[in-house]
């Protein structure tokens, strides 16, 4: 089987600063990947360049979405990449505020409906039914995430974990095959994160997703991923189990420096 | 109010007698060669700076009272003035008074204040256009009325070049300005915020500048007389009939044009605007294409300008670029911004108190700009967000929502455990 997401040889300069130096990843289907490295190493750029926000330098990104064909995607924007499959989460939450709960997950449909303006003025029978499909199946979305009491509150006015499991909502809204997630259990107490937990798994067991994340929160890394990829300086340090990393010195040496002898 | 207020004002109200003292109390008068002392104008200033010293307070307190209740998160409640708007035992007599009003309107009064009401309808519509492009998809647009040039010289040149009527153009019209937006569209995709205010602003001068200065086009500043009135299936109006009839037109295009705006932020393309403003990269990243949406924010806002601007030509049978200034845009983003932005009512209110109330204060027109500036200070200390605010409590989808919501609510499974804070 071939990997559902496929980079080879990523490369991204930033001017004479190279933040990724020749990455390779992939991911099979179904599989939970953890992207770890020290502050720094260059692991949103990495979520940026495959989403479509920065285009790539130099390399391959590649998916095969389940049932559909296998598409080079850098130098997509990133509309047509989450219409391709692929939905991402921010590492500083950007929800639309001054939206309700319900609308924001709304919005998520919107790359998987068509109605257009002429839809919108006259609202014959098509664009009403279309509407209220959105309408239930963010509401099902809502319900999966545990926010359904919420739907109608503004988004800003959630607690920060909700605002969280919101932008997973948002994102699952758009149907893909890949989410994304940048940093989930950020600020999250340790109740919130193991409820993240069991919500991303779930996740990924009922709706067939799969995930890569990126995550500083260890104990989360080590208990969902069935593979972590570690960065440092914008290369790949090493990659592997949960258990192979954990004892890998190269990983030790990165994130806590390297012993001395006196 | 604590004494330290009292306090305060008083230290105000004294102050500002000390700083005036010597041009409001002290006159000489050379004629006489004696000094006038007027204590009663002392008096006055104090009393009055300690009055209105206390009322800014006595406000500022209550914003701040208001914004803590909403940390604390009680303002989900939906506010007064808006739970009387959604009474239907309020507004529907309301709206039947109003509409009675509207129509008995040109038969009460004379041709003069009609023609002001069809003034202010047209700002009505402007300002509902300009809401599209700023107060929907966060556009700042200040040059708006460039759009409005297009739609009146589209009528009032092709009319005069081809004799082409009035219900002609009107789509022409819609069309032209239509595609001045995407126009205007195209160069300023990728910017924001202040850039975006710059670059509209600029193409706004463009148009005026050149309908100006290019005398072979537009006839320069001399502009275009002797445009025709609208006509209706060929019937000659006297000219108090035809203010009539440009009002009930403007009423119909009032109308039409919340109907559609309603309409379209209620949609699935209104919420991606919405989206496009609120964040431009989460709402890409969310699949929504940012080029197209804000091309159609800027065609659509654009094509009520061009629109009410054929109207505007038929209204006035004469235009020069003079009517196109930026203190025209000034004007419209300033009733879109006083009314409250995504608010189709605020709009409509805003249009009416800034067209209406300078014209019906012409008594004291040397005070007018102070008064304009006064309240504009006002509002956006004490309610930034305009008169009426928030296009999400307006939103009527959520009522549907609510109805395919509840029904199901009962089967929702535990509680989720983060506090709503």
């Amino acid at each position: 089987m071939e990997p559902i997401l496929e980079v080879k040889d990523l490369t991204m300069d930033f001017g004479g600063l190279r933040a990724l130096d020749h990455l390779d990843l992939e991911i099979d289907k179904g599989e939970i990947v953890a992207l770890i490295g020290p502050n720094g190493a260059g692991k949103t750029t990495f979520f940026n360049c495959i989403t479509g926000i920065y285009t790539p330098t130099e390399g391959d990104v590649v998916i095969s979405p389940p049932g559909k064909k296998r598409e080079r995607i850098n130098g997509l924007k990133p509309n047509h990449v989450t219409k391709r499959g692929m939905a991402r989460t921010f590492q500083n939450i950007r929800l639309f505020p001054s939206m309700t709960v319900l609308e924001n997950v709304m919005i998520g449909r919107h790359c998987r409906t068509r109605s257009g303006i002429a839809g919108a003025v006259f609202r014959g029978p098509g664009t009403r039914e279309e509407e209220q499909k959105v309408v239930d199946k963010s509401y099902e979305i809502l319900e999966k995430m545990g926010l359904s009491r919420f739907v109608n509150e503004l988004a800003r006015n959630l607690a920060y974990g909700a605002q969280r499991r919101l932008e997973i909502a948002r994102a699952m809204a758009t149907e893909p095959f890949l989410i994304l997630l940048d940093e989930p259990a950020a600020g999250m107490n340790p109740q919130e994160t193991n409820e993240l937990d069991q919500l991303i798994l779930k996740i990924r067991d009922d709706e067939g997703i799969s995930l890569l994340l990126i995550e500083h929160d260890m104990q989360l890394v080590m208990s969902l991923s069935d593979r972590i990829f570690v960065m440092d300086y914008g290369k790949k340090i090493a990659q592997g189990t949960p258990e192979e990393i954990k004892n890998n010195p190269v990983v030790i040496k990165a994130y806590l420096g390297e012993e001395i002898d006196a | 109010m604590k004494i330290q207020d009292i306090k305060e004002s008083f230290f105000i109200a004294a102050w500002l007698i000390l700083l005036t003292f010597p041009i409001m109390v002290i006159r000489v008068n050379p004629i006489e060669d004696v000094i006038e002392w007027r204590w009663w104008n002392l008096v006055l200033v104090g009393t009055g700076s300690f009055i209105f010293s206390f009322v800014w307070r006595y406000l500022m307190h209550r914003r701040e009272a208001g914004e803590k209740r909403k940390d604390s998160g009680d303002a989900g409640d939906i506010p007064p003035s808006q739970r009387l708007l959604r009474n239907p035992r309020f507004y529907v007599p309301a709206l039947i008074v109003l509409g009675i009003f509207v129509l008995a309107f040109p038969f009460l009064f004379s041709a003069y204040q009609v023609n002001i009401m069809t003034t202010a309808l047209i700002y009505v519509v402007l300002g509902l256009g300009l809401n599209i492009v700023v107060g929907l998809a966060g556009l700042l647009d200040l040059g708006y009325v460039a759009f409005y040039a297009v739609g009146a010289y589209s009528y009032a040149l092709l009319n005069h070049h081809y004799g082409l009527g009035f219900w002609t153009v009107l789509p022409i019209g819609a069309f032209m300005g239509a595609m001045f937006g995407v126009l205007l569209g195209f160069p300023v995709l990728r910017l924001r915020g202040d850039y975006l205010a710059i670059v509209t602003l600029g193409f706004g001068e463009i148009i005026r500048l050149v309908l100006e200065n290019w005398n072979e086009f537009s006839f320069g500043p001399s502009g275009i007389a002797n445009i025709p009135r609208p006509g209706f299936f060929g019937i000659d109006f006297s000219l108090e009939a035809s203010t009539r009839y440009i009002y009930f037109l403007m009423i119909a295009m009032a109308l039409f044009t919340i109907f559609v705006v309603n309409r379209l932020q209620n949609s699935r393309i209104g919420r991606a605007w919405i989206a496009l403003r609120e964040d431009e990269i989460a709402c890409q990243a969310m699949g929504i294409d940012k080029t197209k949406t804000k091309l159609t924010a800027f065609a659509l806002g654009a094509t009520w300008a061009g629109m009410v601007g054929v109207i505007f030509a038929a209204k006035t049978t004469f235009i020069n670029p003079a009517s196109f200034t930026f203190l025209e845009s000034a004007i419209i983003l300033s009733i879109v911004v006083l009314g409250g932005m995504g608010s189709i009512i605020g709009v409509i209110i805003g249009a009416l108190v800034l067209i209406l109330l300078p014209e019906y204060l012409r008594a004291f027109s040397e005070y007018r700009m102070l008064l304009f500036g006064a309240i504009m200070v006002i509002m956006m200390v004490f309610r930034p967000q305009g008169i009426v605010s928030g296009v999400r409590r307006t939103y009527q989808f959520k009522g549907k929502g609510d109805k395919a919501v509840k029904t199901r609510e009962t089967v929702t499974q535990p509680a989720p455990t983060a506090d709503h804070s």
